[in-house]
């Protein structure tokens, strides 16, 4: 082994008590570290999938009078070839309608889904708490609070009307529970051939789509692609970021705060270590001023108190990582809602868990850069001298 | 017999604005193999003087040649290496490390210019336990010995790179008579079967008396030199 590790593993034996006590400092400053950040990620990641995990994240519509797109198909055949990224495309029909009860009377969005592939958008299927989806023409699906509020049950025939007070009877043949009251008060979900039968018309008025996990902040940019491979048909391109504007402010401030958390952590590791180091190579310059005397080179001086620094700094790391997941784990079973599950999810990313032990054992080293320069200017004469 | 050393008017002022000379225009030529004690009241500059020949210390001015090479041409590193392969010291207060053994502290010159222990190292460290007689006790640790012990287990690691010169700076100091006896014993031992240069400073008339010369500094000044 080289002489300088020996010499530093040796150091570090020999006070046991305060090597223990870096370790814990460092391991502790990492596991705020993670927790924090593993905290902070899993915060966005289920703020976003909330936001817009099951909603369209960019859509195209028509400014045109009557709204409609034309050739849809040949649209979207376009639209898959511009980025893989985008993941679940569909073709809507919405229209703005009345649904009529018992003389009373109040506004409904009435969508009109290719049910499979606006399920892989809104989870449609494990939406439905009660019945199915619809199939057949004229078959609706209606959210919760509409279900309760006018008593409904399966095959109740309710009466829509169109702005152009066309009265149309569909069957309720399903309830779906968005978890969003809005959603379920205003949505009546039916096929697109029922939509477009409806409105006698064969075009849609948006094309819906998602696209994949990793890109979803990367979607104004698909979005801007989408809309340079469309310039000729004149829509209009929406995306998720341009319509959050407040949310992405505020998960950057999210994000910038944690930062600095991380930072001032890492600050304060680092004067730790420093700060004890130097203390140990007052503690022990008697031996390097002796190993000086016998031919140890500056530079080996050095070396002993920047390994001692690593070794700080790799073991602080380690046993900071499972600190920061017991701390992470022992968070999602104590800070849980009333139904059990975790106040946060957190969000275990192993990248990021291993850079913060890296970062850990790199500022550990350069702590240790002060007392090496110290260790390496000393004078072995001025030891003996004063014995 | 060729010099192993040589110093040439070496003087030694410390601070800059109250000086103080602690040597004056020394001039010394010591003998390979020979024996040599310093003698000389305390704060006579005979430590001085041994640690500017540990090349430890830089004289103000003057000349320090060991085996024909000055001393003041060398670079730190190479004086580093220099006292590694050349210089065995002993000091009064044995200075081994307590985080290691004895027969660690032993090893510990070789270490620093090696980074592998030979089997034949070993067995060199093994004989020089034996010659000190420790072999016993050679596994405790520095810190569990008496201080007659730990002081050979120091004349020991003085010895583990088969140095030309030995400097001792009252090597009994803190010994009772009975172990200083035992420990001139051995140092003397050592000169003869080694030939190993050694100059000791001493305190103590009668191990002074036991050396081929004996050297005696006042003021900062040789004083005496006798050549028995």
């Amino acid at each position: 082994m080289k002489f300088s590790l020996q010499m530093a593993l040796r150091f570090l034996r020999s006070s046991k008590g305060q090597t223990l006590m870096i370790i814990i400092g460092i391991a502790i400053g990492v596991s705020v570290q993670i927790f924090i950040g593993s905290l902070i990620q899993g915060l966005q990641k289920s703020l976003v999938d909330t936001t817009i995990g099951n909603a369209s994240q960019i859509t195209i519509t028509n400014d045109r009078d009557d709204k409609l797109i034309d050739d849809h198909k040949m649209l979207m055949d376009k639209i898959k070839t511009t980025d893989d990224d985008i993941i679940n495309i569909t073709a809507v029909y919405d229209s703005a309608t009345f649904l009529a009860i018992d003389n009373e009377s109040q506004s409904l969005l009435l969508r009109g889904f290719d049910i499979d592939t606006a399920d892989k958008i809104y989870d449609i299927y494990d939406r439905i708490y009660l019945g199915k989806a619809p199939i057949k023409d004229n078959e609706i699906i209606l959210g919760k609070q509409l279900q309760e509020k006018y008593d409904l049950s399966l095959n109740d025939r309710i009466d829509i009307l169109t702005v152009d007070r066309v009265d149309q009877v569909f069957t309720v043949v399903g309830f779906f529970d968005f978890k969003v009251t809005s959603l379920n008060t205003n949505w009546g979900i039916t096929t697109l051939t029922t939509s477009q039968t409806v409105f006698d018309s064969d075009g849609i008025t948006a094309i819906e789509m998602q696209v994949d996990e990793g890109s979803v902040f990367e979607a104004d940019a698909i979005a801007a692609k989408i809309a340079e491979q469309l310039y000729d048909y004149d829509l209009k391109i929406d995306n998720w970021k341009d319509a959050n504007q407040q949310l992405l402010s505020g998960l950057q401030g999210q994000s910038v705060s944690s930062y600095m958390i991380q930072v001032f952590v890492m600050i304060s590791v680092i004067l730790g270590i420093a700060s004890v180091l130097a203390i140990t190579v007052l503690q022990k310059s008697r031996q390097v001023g002796i190993l000086k005397a016998m031919g140890i080179k500056n530079k080996v001086a050095g070396q002993i108190f920047l390994f001692e620094g690593f070794i700080l700094g790799f073991l602080g790391a380690v046993l900071g990582i499972l600190f920061g997941l017991g701390l992470a784990y022992s968070f999602t079973i104590f800070a849980v809602n009333p139904d059990n599950t975790p106040v946060v999810n957190l969000y275990i990313d192993w990248r990021f868990i291993f850079i913060s032990g890296i970062i850990a054992m790199i500022a550990s080293t350069l702590a240790a850069a002060f007392p090496a320069i110290r260790s390496s200017r000393l004078n072995p004469i001025d030891i003996i001298r004063n014995n | 017999m060729e010099n192993i050393l040589e110093l040439r008017n070496i003087n030694k002022i410390y601070g800059t604005e109250i000086k103080n000379q602690v040597l004056y225009d020394v001039n010394l030529k010591i003998n390979e193999g020979s024996f040599n004690s310093i003698i000389g009241q305390s704060g006579s500059g005979k430590s001085t003087l041994l640690n500017i020949i540990g090349t430890l210390d830089k004289p103000t001015s003057g000349d320090v040649i060991i085996s024909g090479k000055n001393v003041k041409d060398m670079k730190l590193d190479q004086l580093a290496e220099y006292r590694n392969s050349m210089i065995g010291f002993v000091f009064q207060f044995h200075y081994l490390l307590p985080e290691f053994t004895a027969m660690e502290n032993v090893l510990i010159p070789y270490r620093i210019g090696n980074n592998k222990v030979s089997n034949e190292i070993r067995r060199r460290a093994d004989d020089l336990m034996n010659l000190v007689g420790l072999e016993k006790v050679k596994n405790n640790l520095a810190t569990k010995m008496s201080g007659g012990q730990q002081q050979r287990v120091a004349i020991a690691r003085a010895l583990i790179n088969q140095p030309k010169m030995i400097l001792a700076d009252e090597p009994t100091g803190n010994l009772d008579s009975d172990s200083t006896e035992v420990i001139y014993e051995l140092l003397r031992k050592i000169n003869q079967e080694l030939k190993t240069t050694f100059i000791i400073i001493t305190h103590d008339r009668r191990i002074a008396e036991k050396a081929d010369r004996i050297i005696e500094i006042k003021d900062g000044k040789i004083n005496l030199d006798i050549n028995k």
